[in-house]
């Protein structure tokens, strides 16, 4: 692990210390903070409708979406940003500031660069992530006064993983882009197109390919073409890492979706289960169901990993 | 007398999209000497440092640093090498202390061991002063400076200078100079000096190498290469004369 260690202690130095970090906590901070309030806010009116009490309240002041979007939504659209804030000029800056070669020439393996970039901005992201969900849980205990039982705490340490994936996703996409191209402001501005195209483009692309497909919106359309019409949406929008990490983080952040599927999709006899059973998921079972939407987010993350170090390690350190 | 060639380069070429950048070039650094690395702009004297430090593969031909290959063992050659790239980068929040700090980290050393050294070649290169200043304050000559504690920080035993007096005043420009001559003299570095002040090269080297368009055209004492083109020592002719003569004939 030769030099790996230092590159990651001054990275992450580097990361405390810049204003850069201070202003995206500060971003993050703030909106988490206003999601989670109004989550709180609306979650308190409606129990005050309905003193019944569900259970699982603790974790609806992050699904629950108060005014606009909640605390996961949130996460999955501008997450992202965070991690393609952290990574954009990880490479060409060293390389523009003359300090590369310098690295590279002591006795250090050229992976340990990367590595320890990628470490660095992954332990930042989990601070991060971390840090606002306890925040928000801090301030959930004081506005609602609901203790959270075992099972939440699992599941919130569930929805904080695979987060930190995701958003790490992002920031080896950034790094990439970093190795690629020379110019910061270059990858700063591919990166942001890679954003958007995966998570917008993809995302509302997907029902408008479908629909071109197998079209819908004309009269007395069979059931062939309605269900041809689902597939095609959610096989496109699979592509989008967005889609990827709401697939994953839905039934364990919200037990009572039970599936991933959409109610078109469903057979017979599973539009009648879930009918009848409107229980929760134990979460063995939510994570039964989100698994493979787990195993596609940490697989593009290490293939996108792993095409940013074959290039850096085939690239010529000079030009 | 006869003394151990440290560094060696056999037929090295390197290719740059079709275009050759080192065309097999061949030449060798005895243990101890310093040995002024010229040529114009673009002949392809950076590059033959990567290749020599492992960092570039070449396309044909072998080296050897300290008897090591550093296409196979980069790791012992950077271990052995201290390199001043030309246009050394810095980073500019950090102050000399810290900069020094992260260098001995990447080469591993203990933080004991690294504040000592750090404290010794601080003093070395007469940067006790501004040892706390931010990099970003520093003038080109401090920051050039620095550039030689880093490498000196691992104990080298070869120094490859690329341009290290570039764009430093005449003063720091000597000062510099002289400080590889006592390095080179007290603790025995080979230094291999790839410079365009030919005169300062002149007054410290043993030997010169004169590469133009990817090939080594001469080698040999600056006495010899007079001789050679001129028929006469070194005492008639500067390395200026001689380094032009060499220039018009390719």
């Amino acid at each position: 692990m030769n030099g790996l260690f230092a590159v990651y202690r001054k990275e992450l130095a580097d990361y405390f210390s810049s204003y850069r970090f201070v202003i995206l906590f500060a971003l993050i901070a703030m909106v988490s903070f206003i999601t989670s309030y109004m989550a709180g806010i609306s979650l308190r009116e409606s129990l005050a409708q309905d003193a019944k009490g569900s259970r699982f309240l603790f974790l609806m002041l992050f699904s629950t979406a108060g005014a606009r979007f909640s605390m996961i939504q949130f996460v999955a659209f501008f997450g992202p940003l965070m991690g393609l804030f952290l990574g954009f000029d990880a490479i060409n800056r060293e390389r523009a500031q003359g300090t590369l070669v310098k690295i590279v020439s002591q006795p250090i393996y050229r992976d340990a660069v990367i590595n320890g970039k990628f470490l660095a901005g992954a332990t930042v992201i989990t601070v991060m992530i971390v840090a606002v969900v306890l925040v928000i849980a801090g301030f959930g205990l004081t506005l609602l006064g609901v203790v959270p039982e075992v099972e939440e705490v699992l599941r919130l340490a569930v929805y904080v993983a695979i987060s930190i994936f995701y958003v790490s996703f992002w920031l080896g996409v950034s790094i990439l882009f970093s190795i690629l191209f020379r110019s910061t402001a270059t990858s700063a501005l591919a990166s942001v197109a890679a954003w958007i195209l995966f998570s917008f483009v993809v995302f509302f692309g997907a029902s408008a390919v479908a629909n071109a497909v197998a079209p819908v919106e004309k009269e007395d359309v069979d059931l062939q073409t309605v269900m041809r019409n689902v597939r095609i949406t959610e096989a496109v929008s699979i592509f989008s890492p967005m889609v990827l990490y709401m697939n994953s983080t839905a039934t364990i952040i919200d037990p009572k979706v039970n599936t991933t599927k959409s109610l078109v999709l469903q057979g017979q006899w599973e539009q009648i289960l879930s009918a009848r059973f409107q229980s929760p998921l134990s979460l063995g079972q939510s994570l039964i169901v989100v698994i493979p939407y787990v195993i596609s987010l940490v697989a593009i993350s290490l293939i996108c990993f792993a095409v940013s170090y074959i290039v850096f390690m085939v690239q010529e350190i000079r030009v | 007398m006869e003394t151990n060639s440290v560094i060696t380069a056999e037929g090295l070429t390197k290719r740059y999209h079709h275009q050759i950048a080192v065309d097999g070039l061949s030449f060798r650094v005895k243990e101890g000497e310093i040995f002024g690395f010229l040529g114009p702009n673009g002949a392809g004297k950076t590059t033959t440092l990567l290749m020599l430090l492992g960092l570039s593969r070449p396309a044909a031909g072998s080296a050897s640093v300290c008897g090591f290959d550093p296409q196979r063992k980069a790791m012992e050659v950077k271990r052995l090498v201290g390199y001043l790239p030309e246009n050394v980068g810095y980073y500019s929040e950090m102050d000399a202390v810290q900069t020094l700090e992260f260098i001995a980290d990447l080469n591993g050393m203990s933080r004991k061991e690294a504040g000592r050294k750090i404290h010794d070649v601080i003093e070395l290169v007469g940067l006790g002063e501004s040892a706390r200043k931010k990099v970003g304050a520093y003038s080109r000559g401090m920051k050039q400076r620095l550039g030689i504690a880093e490498v000196l920080l691992k104990d080298p035993r070869i120094l490859f200078l690329d341009e290290p007096t570039l764009g430093l005043d005449p003063d720091g420009a000597i000062r510099l100079i002289e400080l590889v001559q006592s390095l080179n003299r007290q603790r025995n570095i080979t230094v291999l000096l790839s410079s365009h002040h030919l005169h300062q090269v002149q007054r410290i080297s043993h030997r010169v190498g004169i590469m133009i368009r990817g090939k080594m055209v001469a080698e040999g004492s600056i006495d010899e290469l007079a001789r050679e083109k001129f028929g006469v020592g070194d005492k008639e002719y500067t390395l200026e004369e001689i380094y032009m003569k060499y220039f018009q004939e390719v």
